[in-house]
């Protein structure tokens, strides 16, 4: 293939684990898009109250 | 990119044209301040997705109060405005002209080198499923509505009480799979591998709300195959939750609707009745149209289930190139798995696009440093609203009022939300237009916060430790909601005192370290290998070293994974490959004995027979694995008869007559996991076991074959391999850890006794092999790897990770990742994942040749230091030693700091007895004047 290869990358769903997904890219030197359906990011994490091991606040 | 969705994808693996489509927010987030106007005035109210719909939000809304970003948006489906032309009262109450009504949908497209699919799951909807009665009694309501009900920013305000009636709760009920492992009701086969953790979690939470509330989990199998997870199950259990084995089949109302009762078997094999106030329905994870609609778009291929479909081998790879999932897209997992697995799949989309690295990312350049240290203070402080979280209990214009009177204050202001883009924009300006030389603002947690006011000084031009915050909301207006007066005081206590002591701050140099892009990978199993080769495939320098004389660790001894992949062939080729590299190289035999150093600079020896090596490194992976339990019981040491699993494996494999001609096999399930001395699942074995039943089923139909187990752990979409043996003919029979099975040896045969859970009586089993599943267990090298790198363990001896969710694969000392089993026992595919994601942490850190640390780091004043050395003793980092300068033969020698170690904790401030160390930015003199204006 002889086009050229783009320095970004696209990340569908901005839950826990595509934002998770897109810091790791732009920590490493990637321009990332990040794309939600939802009105804002945070996904179903954001909905829990509390998560183990601690019981501390997901937020 | 909010309320937008992927509509085509072209191009390929390097170069993908993507069209998005993004629905109207009908509010233009430049401008939106997030003030909550709009929704006040808004007459619609429909119901809340975000607490499951059990409280109503405007048409107007935002998810949730932290939501990111913090803009509101307008439901098109339930704005007057939008559907019937009448009302538009936000767009008259929007102080900031926010609303456009006229906004339309847009097309764009965007050019990428790699996709990452993680669109999550959703929530199995009981409704309509009438024996749960979810939809026809108030009092049932979903684990995640439950979870609503917990949080205080839920529709009861973290209150226990009952949806009928609001009266409190008393009684309640959680009954697991709801929604998985049943093909009858739902259609899902699989497990959901979540919901046994989050109903321990709830039922906890609920116990810690009411002691006196009674709470009982009804579950078929408790999966707590995770990290720590056992101990959980048993805090539970120790905090008086019951638990019951039992599947409830239907529930029924009593008399008005309030209460519901079920009929159940006890654990003791008793019918009984009971009746609870609160019904929680653990609900399992699905995937959506939505989802399944993403999958044709991006051109993937899904399983029957709906999930991607993905290789153990290459777990976060899709079955198109250049497009990576993670999450609960590849089936359902919990939290921790998602986040590693997350990483893994940027390491895996960044492995193709090394070369493009850094190509298309900017770098925020700051302006001229403005010299202030000579200056007299000018304290600039910014009073947060926080939206009504601060403003709506503190008196926020006294506030204000008496800040503007306290010593070297210059400018007071006050902003709805000081975090918010325009209040950062006013603040860089005023820095300039007034000269202010320290702000403070009150506001939240510097936690959260710091970061970004520290950026917003540094484009004013001011050094980023000029700076304070006085935490008026989580201190003042939280705590003390109920009490606005002594809040409002409270909150000019704390401004006082951050005043008092941003007047002393001088500006610190910044502390800068190189990082060597060398890697240091201990262990050469799987996890070893894959972290290699993910760094050398990005060009670092690999540093391989094994203890062992061959790669390759305990996958040596695996013949497939769960899915039935072939291990040999696929390790064979990580060895050759690895071999073949030519950024790795590999130190067989070779051990590390020293370290030091800190990230970006470490300095390991290495130790191979009588010979020493020295590696300089700037990160290292630490991946030596496990071992397996030698147990002592069941006859193992007597009988020949009587084997591992892993004997078995190697049996079985090369056509041992001891398996070929014999008709009865034994499994034994939890040998040496979660025991007293043990109190952890081994995680793999329930899988291990079943796989191995069903093949001497396949073999041979006639052999019987009994597994016996504590609770069968198939966590996942393994859950079909446990069904498939079931309808295959092995028997499942369960015991509990007071009554375990015992093994007695016959001349040629052995005989297994244990009590039949159904029966409620002992049985005998005949057996031709007793197969044990023993349990996983550290590797004795953590122990000294862990003094070598100062690195905590955990409670059973596996390394510990830096937060068990959030930073999975990273240790809490910085430039130093974990994978595979030296973390906890796992199969082989998670082990792959974890050590792709140290892959994509590391290179996180590498990617940057030269590295900006905090600059709050001790110093030693020489003019007061007598070289005690006190603090040498006390620094928990190693970052004092003496100074080797001589200073004349009378001087004493004195002490200097290693900035790069220093974590500015302070230990050492607190010691010297002389004011001979300080830290920057918490001075002696800081903190006193703080503590006076405290008092004051």
């Amino acid at each position: 293939m002889m086009h050229q290869k783009v320095g970004a990358v696209l990340v569908v769903g901005g839950g826990i684990a595509g934002i998770q997904a897109a810091l790791d890219l732009a920590d490493s030197g990637f321009f990332v898009y990040l794309v939600e359906h939802r009105g804002a990011i945070g996904g179903t994490m954001a909905q829990l109250d509390k998560t183990f091991p601690g019981n501390e606040c997901s937020m | 990119m909010t309320l937008t969705d992927v509509e085509r994808v072209e191009g390929d693996i390097g170069r993908f044209r993507v069209t998005l489509r993004r629905r109207p927010r009908y509010v233009d987030a430049e401008r939106c301040i997030a003030c909550g106007e709009c929704a006040r005035v808004c007459p619609r109210e429909v119901a809340d997705e975000f607490n499951g719909g059990v409280t109503t939000r405007k048409a107007v809304h935002i998810r949730y109060p932290q939501a990111v970003p913090l803009k509101y948006q307008i439901d098109p489906d339930a704005c007057l405005k939008l559907k019937e032309g009448t009302c538009g009262a936000c767009e008259k109450a929007c102080p900031a002209g926010a609303v456009r009504f006229d906004d339309r949908e847009q097309s764009l497209s965007v050019e990428v080198g790699s996709i990452i699919l993680a669109p999550g799951f959703r929530p199995f909807d009981p409704q309509g499923i009438r024996t749960w009665g979810y939809g026809i009694f108030p009092n049932v309501i979903t684990s995640l509505e439950f979870e609503r009900y917990l949080s205080t920013s839920g529709p009861t305000q973290g209150r226990l009480i009952r949806p009928s009636d609001g009266r409190p709760v008393r009684k309640i009920a959680f009954l697991q799979c709801v929604g998985s492992r049943d093909e009858n009701k739902c259609g899902h086969a699989y497990c959901s591998a979540v919901c046994c953790m989050s109903a321990l979690k709830e039922a906890m939470l609920a116990k810690e709300a009411g002691p006196d509330v009674d709470v009982a989990v009804f579950f078929v199998d408790m999966r707590t195959p995770g990290k720590d997870f056992e101990r959980y199950y048993e805090k539970a259990r120790q905090m008086g939750v019951r638990f019951n084995r039992c599947r409830v089949h239907s529930l029924e109302p009593v008399g008005d609707c309030q209460r519901l009762y079920f009929r159940y078997v006890t654990n003791e094999g008793k019918q009984a009745k009971e009746t609870f106030d609160l019904v929680v329905l653990s609900v399992g994870m699905e995937t959506s149209p939505h989802t399944r609609n993403l999958a044709q778009v991006a051109g993937v291929t899904l399983n029957g289930d709906g999930f991607l479909e993905t290789s153990s081998f290459q777990p976060v790879v899709t079955s198109r190139p250049g497009i990576y999932s993670c999450g609960a897209y590849t089936g359902p997992k919990d939290i921790p798995t998602s986040v590693v697995e997350a990483s893994a799949a940027a390491a895996a989309a960044a492995g193709h696009l090394a070369e493009v690295r850094n190509s298309l990312t900017r770098s925020v350049d700051f302006p001229q440093e403005r010299p202030v240290a000579h200056e007299e203070a000018r304290v600039g402080i910014f009073v947060c609203h926080c939206g009504s979280n601060i403003a709506g209990v503190i008196d926020v214009e006294q506030l204000a009022a008496y800040a503007a009177n306290l010593p070297h204050v210059a400018h007071v202001e006050r902003n709805l939300f000081a975090c918010s883009q325009d209040s950062q924009e006013q603040m860089r300006r005023r820095i300039q237009e007034l000269g202010l030389n320290r702000i403070v603002v009150a506001a939240c947690t510097p936690r959260s916060h710091e970061p970004l006011f520290r950026e917003t000084l540094k484009s004013a031009g001011l050094n980023e430790y000029l700076f304070e915050m006085a935490n008026i909301r989580n201190q003042a207006s939280w705590v003390h909601a109920h009490n606005p007066r002594a809040a409002t005081d409270k909150a000019k206590d704390l401004v006082r005192m951050a005043v008092a002591k941003v007047a002393l701050a001088e500006p610190l140099p910044p502390v800068r370290v190189n990082v060597n892009p060398t890697v240091l990978i201990i262990g050469g199993g799987v996890a070893g290998m894959t972290a290699a080769l993910g760094m050398a495939d990005q060009g670092y320098p690999v540093h391989l070293v094994e203890k062992s004389s061959q790669l390759g660790g305990n996958a040596r001894h695996l013949y497939q994974t769960w899915k039935g992949e072939p291990v040999p062939a696929f390790v064979e080729s990580l060895v050759d490959r690895v071999k073949a590299h030519p950024y790795i190289s590999v130190y067989l035999k070779s051990q590390v004995v020293k370290a030091e150093g800190y990230l970006g600079n470490f300095r390991s020896t290495i130790r191979k027979g009588a010979s020493t090596l020295i590696l300089d490194h700037g990160v290292a992976i630490v991946a030596v694995g496990a071992t397996a339990y030698k147990p002592q019981e069941y006859g193992y040491v007597e009988s020949q008869r009587v084997l591992t699993a892993l004997e078995f494996d190697k049996l079985h494999a090369v056509g041992d007559e001891r398996v070929v001609k014999s008709n009865s096999f034994v499994f034994i399930q939890c040998v040496g996991s979660r025991e007293p001395e043990r109190p952890y699942c081994s995680r793999v074995c329930c899988t291990h076991s079943i796989q191995a039943a069903i093949e001497l089923k396949e073999e041979d139909p006639s052999r019987e074959i009994t597994i016996l187990y504590r609770d069968i752990r198939t966590y996942g979409l393994r859950e079909k391999l446990y069904k498939k043996a079931r309808e295959m003919g092995v028997v499942f029979i369960n015991y509990e850890l007071h009554h375990k099975p015992v093994v007695r040896l016959g001349p040629n045969e052995l005989y297994v006794q244990v009590t039949d859970h159904v029966l409620h009586m002992p049985v005998s089993i005949r057996a031709d092999v007793v197969i044990l599943a023993t349990a996983i267990v550290p590797h004795p090298d953590i122990k000294e790897l862990a003094q070598v790198y100062r690195i905590p363990t955990n409670e059973d001896g596996f390394f510990q990770e830096a937060h068990a969710k959030l930073r999975p694969v990273d240790f809490a000392g910085e430039g130093l990742f974990l994978a595979g089993l030296a973390h906890y026992p796992k199969p082989l595919d998670e082990t792959i994942a974890q050590a792709q994601a140290a892959v994509a942490r590391a290179t996180g850190v590498l990617s940057i040749r030269r590295k900006d640390l905090d600059a709050v780091k001790a110093y030693v004043v020489e003019e007061k230091c007598d070289g005690c050395a006190l603090c040498l003793d006390v620094c928990p980092f190693g970052a004092i030693d003496w100074d080797p300068r001589e200073k004349g033969k009378d001087a004493p020698k004195l002490v200097r700091v290693n900035p790069v170690l220093c974590k500015g904790c302070g230990s050492c401030q607190s010691t010297c007895p002389k004011d001979g160390v300080r830290v920057a930015g918490f001075t002696y003199q800081q903190l006193l004047a703080q503590v006076r204006a405290c008092l004051a």
